[in-house]
């Protein structure tokens, strides 16, 4: 079953008197894929939440409508939705048993929806098998560990075969190894299910990792959709560059002067572009490569290795913060201990509008648009953005 | 820990001590005198020891009166009054305006004197040769002939008895299980709602059980408190219980340490220990109850 978001806002009354309200989620459009595995992806407080309790339910919009396929969904309270949701902190009632807790749901259904006890176990048990937790079936939710937990409040979701998973921060619980591995099984169980799933996230690595689809929301708008490599590939703003890919992406203040990138009074490279303006230059870490004819010169502090890679951590001018280069542990002899040199991988390298934040191309056809995007607009736009 | 020993029990003694001396002592005294016979305050002398005290007092229709009256009490207030307190904290949990208004309401007779509330409840119930007193009057509206509720049947003076414990024992009912209704979280009603959990339904598998450990500790403490009910009974019903019918466990006791003829310790002490033995069989049951109850 596919999710429809038409233009939705939620905006919540502000509780000090004559304060504006806020908008939790502005002007949400996007059409969530049958069958799917799409991640909600942005800092806390960017209204990812909202929109998923939007579509759980539990949260009316201000504006906009709320389709499930074609049933216009909106006002539908959230039991009537059919949607599976599990909460950041599962939410497992402590005082029942695994089976019990995978059970409630069912016990719920009334009318010509109710299931005979027989069929209930059997369902129970099936949910339980898929998450690989037949064997706890009658321990307390307190005696689990939180990868467990998790397991169990996935069941509990699973078992009344919603049209909808919705996953709240599934994984902000869990350990740094518990993570990895329970987001392979939230994959798996997703493909096995092929329940279209939804799920929110502030780590854009568990995002990139196992999402068909990932939006990027940032201030309760949506600033890019997208594959997850083409969106680090391809970044449609600075907000996205900069949110995507640990260690974050080097900034540097620079100018387009006579078709040409410069950062401070070094030219990077050629860029086809209609005038001559102050940018923001982004720089993947994987993308600066200290070579001895570099075109980047900075001034070398330290290194840090981190096994299979190390990064260089250098300063530059033009540049607030540290910029750091990745390099694969193997060719570190080349670096020079005292000021390096870059050379720039141009696929690496993005240039954003000083002003809005938006992707600038050298493509003469996108000039354009650049132009259009970047018009008096304040820090990030709530243009959607729809890349394909 | 060998080496803290002494650090542990320094740190221990001044409670120990009080312990000791003002509960321990008295309690072993107690039980002393009431295997005494005929024991004297001023001469510390006795006749005898054996049973004769507990064998007077389980014979004595006095103590039987205030064994049935306070049993009576005892079972009609801890369940009424919890449910009530349930019944009004939901309801104050439930809406939002008014609520600090209601909350403060509620919670009023709690920091009243018993005394104070006792010659209200008078005023309220008592049928004199001049006034039948306002419940009366409210029930000559609806052509009820007016009972004497403080002076007149038993069943009218037990159920004043039970009215005003029960409206004295809410206050504190209600703000201990507001509490713990505020801290059942949230998500838990959350997820009850996106599984379409009948409300009822959420309230007997998911609030009860969150909510159990407080209703149990009030169970208890109301028990407890309860057996031990005295001053209430003195002021609606005055100091002579034993004639009004109406005297407690507690009420006995104070009787036999220092009522009219007085002096009798050795009663008053076994008396005192089946009280005891009541109070702590009550809780024991309680406590192996909850076991299957109570969800911590």
């Amino acid at each position: 079953m596919k999710v429809v978001l038409k233009h939705v806002d939620k905006e919540f009354p502000s509780k000090t008197k004559g304060a504006d309200s806020v908008f939790a989620v502005k002007d949400f459009d996007f059409e969530f894929p049958e069958g799917k595995l799409v991640g909600l992806l942005g800092p806390s407080g960017c209204g990812k939440s909202t929109t998923l309790n939007l579509i759980s339910g539990l949260l009316r919009p201000t504006k906009g409508e709320i389709f499930f396929d074609s049933i216009d969904m909106t006002n539908t309270p959230a039991e009537k939705r059919g949607v599976g949701l599990v909460f950041q902190n599962y939410a497992l009632y402590p005082h029942l048993s695994v089976l019990n807790n995978i059970l409630f749901p069912l016990q719920n259904l009334k009318g010509k929806d109710k299931l005979t006890k027989e069929e209930m176990l059997k369902r129970a048990h099936d949910a339980a098998e898929l998450v690989e937790i037949s064997h706890l079936l009658d321990r307390k939710p307190a005696s689990l560990s939180g990868g467990q937990q998790q397991r169990v409040a996935i069941a509990r979701a699973l078992v009344k075969k919603p049209n909808v998973l919705l996953l709240d921060e599934p994984l902000s619980n869990l350990d740094a190894r518990l993570r990895l591995q329970t987001r392979e099984e939230i994959r798996r169980i997703q493909k096995e299910t092929k329940v279209t799933t939804i799920f929110v996230t502030h780590d854009q690595d568990e995002a990139m990792s196992i999402s068909d689809l990932i939006v990027v929301m940032n201030e309760g708008s949506i600033q890019q959709i997208g594959a997850p490599q083409e969106v680090y590939d391809n970044p449609k703003n600075l907000f996205v560059a900069k949110f995507l890919g640990i260690p974050p992406i080097n900034v540097f203040d620079g100018e387009i002067r006579e078709n040409s990138l410069y950062i401070g009074d070094e030219k990077i490279t050629s860029f086809a572009y209609g005038k001559n303006t102050a940018v923001k230059i982004a720089i993947r870490p994987e993308g600066l490569i200290p070579s001895e004819d570099g075109v980047l010169s900075a001034k070398f502090s330290s290194v840090e290795v981190m096994g299979r890679d190390i990064s260089v951590i250098a300063q530059h001018p033009a540049s607030s913060g540290k910029i750091r280069a990745i390099v694969s542990s193997v060719n570190s002899q080349n670096i020079c201990y005292d000021s390096v040199k870059f050379s720039v991988a141009e696929n690496k390298l993005f240039v954003f509008d000083s002003e809005s934040g938006e992707r600038l191309l050298a493509d003469k056809s996108q000039v354009q648009e650049g132009k259009s995007k970047s018009a008096g607009k304040p820090k990030t736009t709530k243009k959607k953005a729809q890349t394909k | 820990m060998e080496k803290n020993n002494l650090k542990a029990w320094l740190y221990l003694l001044p409670a120990l001590l009080f312990i000791a001396v003002f509960l321990v002592y008295p309690l072993v005294d107690v039980f002393i005198y009431s295997f005494e016979e005929g024991y004297n305050f001023a001469s510390q002398s006795f006749f005898g020891i054996g049973f004769y005290n507990y064998k007077f007092v389980l014979n004595d229709p006095y103590f039987i009166k205030a064994l049935v009256n306070t049993f009576i009490l005892v079972i009609i207030t801890v369940p009424v009054s919890t449910i009530l307190a349930l019944l009004i904290s939901m309801g104050l949990s439930s809406i939002k305006a008014l609520r600090n208004l209601f909350q403060t309401i509620y919670f009023l007779p709690y920091v009243t004197n018993t005394l104070a509330v006792g010659m209200v409840f008078m005023i309220l119930f008592k049928k004199t040769a001049y006034s039948d007193g306002l419940v009366n009057a409210v029930l000559s509206l609806f052509n009820i002939a007016p009972v004497d509720f403080i002076d007149g049947p038993y069943w009218a003076k037990m159920f004043v008895l039970c009215f005003y414990t029960v409206w004295v024992v809410l206050p504190f009912k209600i703000i201990i299980l507001t509490s713990a209704l505020a801290s059942v979280k949230k998500e838990y009603y959350d997820a009850a709602k996106i599984d379409g959990t009948s409300s009822f339904r959420v309230f007997r598998k998911i609030t009860l059980p969150m909510i159990s450990p407080m209703i149990f500790y009030l169970v208890i403490t109301g028990f407890i408190g309860a057996f031990k009910a005295y001053s209430d009974v003195v002021a609606i019903f005055g100091t002579d219980l034993n004639n009004a019918g109406m005297n407690t466990l507690v009420g006995y006791i104070y009787d036999m340490l220092y009522g009219d003829s007085g002096g009798y310790p050795s009663y008053a002490s076994s008396a005192a220990i089946i009280l005891f033995l009541i109070v702590l069989t009550v809780t024991t049951i309680n406590l192996l109850v909850s076991k299957k109850r109570v969800h911590y």
